[in-house]
């Protein structure tokens, strides 16, 4: 029996409709084309697997965000991507070279960094984002409240007399701008962890 | 003289080649506990393990 390949643009409108087995197929008809490809730049199969990785990271979340257009171009689109990639790495590489640590003694034995690495710090930026997009849904006097207390570090006697509203009322007004953050959080099962 | 070649260039090796069967793994994994929840017009990312 004759196979019939379903075409990329079938293939990326199931995967957005929620069917994974899509984004499998897509990935196994043009692995071999793209890490090739990758693999011509940077020539170093661990830096090649890296990029590749990111690639279809990107692909994957702006296909879920609904991001794509389409325009039967997903493998240039793909590729385009990679090409972005790849130049993002060499330029990486240029500001910080590379520390070839060959010898017994390594530097990262007397050096520690106690600064969030890179994960970590995308992962808080993420979350801050996330959270300032939430206090903007919230009512204005709850949310001017909850800025001056987070955001501005102003005691809540501070912000009665700036507000013009009683220390209790403050108090309730950080309260139930909490409360509503939560039940948001709660209802729509936002992840907000770092 | 002319510039002769014994080794095929590198570019030529790199028509062949795949990614890590773990690299793909881990894409569908990621694609599966990816899920973009909508609220109001704003879109927020949750990877669910």
């Amino acid at each position: 029996m004759k196979k019939v390949l379903t075409d990329d643009a079938t293939l990326v409108r199931n995967y957005i409709q929620g069917d994974e087995n899509s984004l499998a197929v897509l990935i196994a008809r043009h692995k071999q084309r793209i890490y090739s490809f990758i693999y011509s730049k940077v020539y170093d199969r661990d830096v090649a697997e890296d990029v590749f990785q990111d690639t279809f990271i990107k692909v994957i979340n702006t296909l879920k965000r609904g991001r794509y257009n389409e325009e039967g171009k997903f493998l240039p689109w793909v590729m385009r991507i990679a090409h972005n990639l790849v130049i993002d790495h060499f330029r990486r590489n240029n500001r910080m070279p590379k520390f070839d640590n060959d010898g017994e003694f390594s530097i990262f034995s007397v050096l520690s960094d106690s600064s969030l690495n890179a994960e970590k710090q995308m992962c808080k930026d993420q979350v801050e984002s996330d959270v300032r997009r939430l206090i903007e849904e919230l009512p204005a006097d709850q949310k001017e409240v909850l800025h001056m207390r987070v955001y501005q570090e102003m005691s809540f006697k501070e912000i009665s007399e700036r507000t013009g509203v009683s220390i209790n009322t403050a108090l309730g007004r950080m309260r139930y701008a909490l409360i509503n953050l939560r039940k948001v959080i709660e209802k729509h099962n936002i992840v907000l962890t770092n | 003289m002319a510039k002769t070649y014994s080794q095929p260039t590198p570019g030529k090796k790199a028509n062949n080649m795949n990614p890590k069967l773990e690299t793909i793994q881990f894409l569908l994994s990621y694609s599966k506990a990816l899920s973009v929840i909508p609220y109001k017009s704003m879109k927020f990312e949750a990877l669910l393990n």
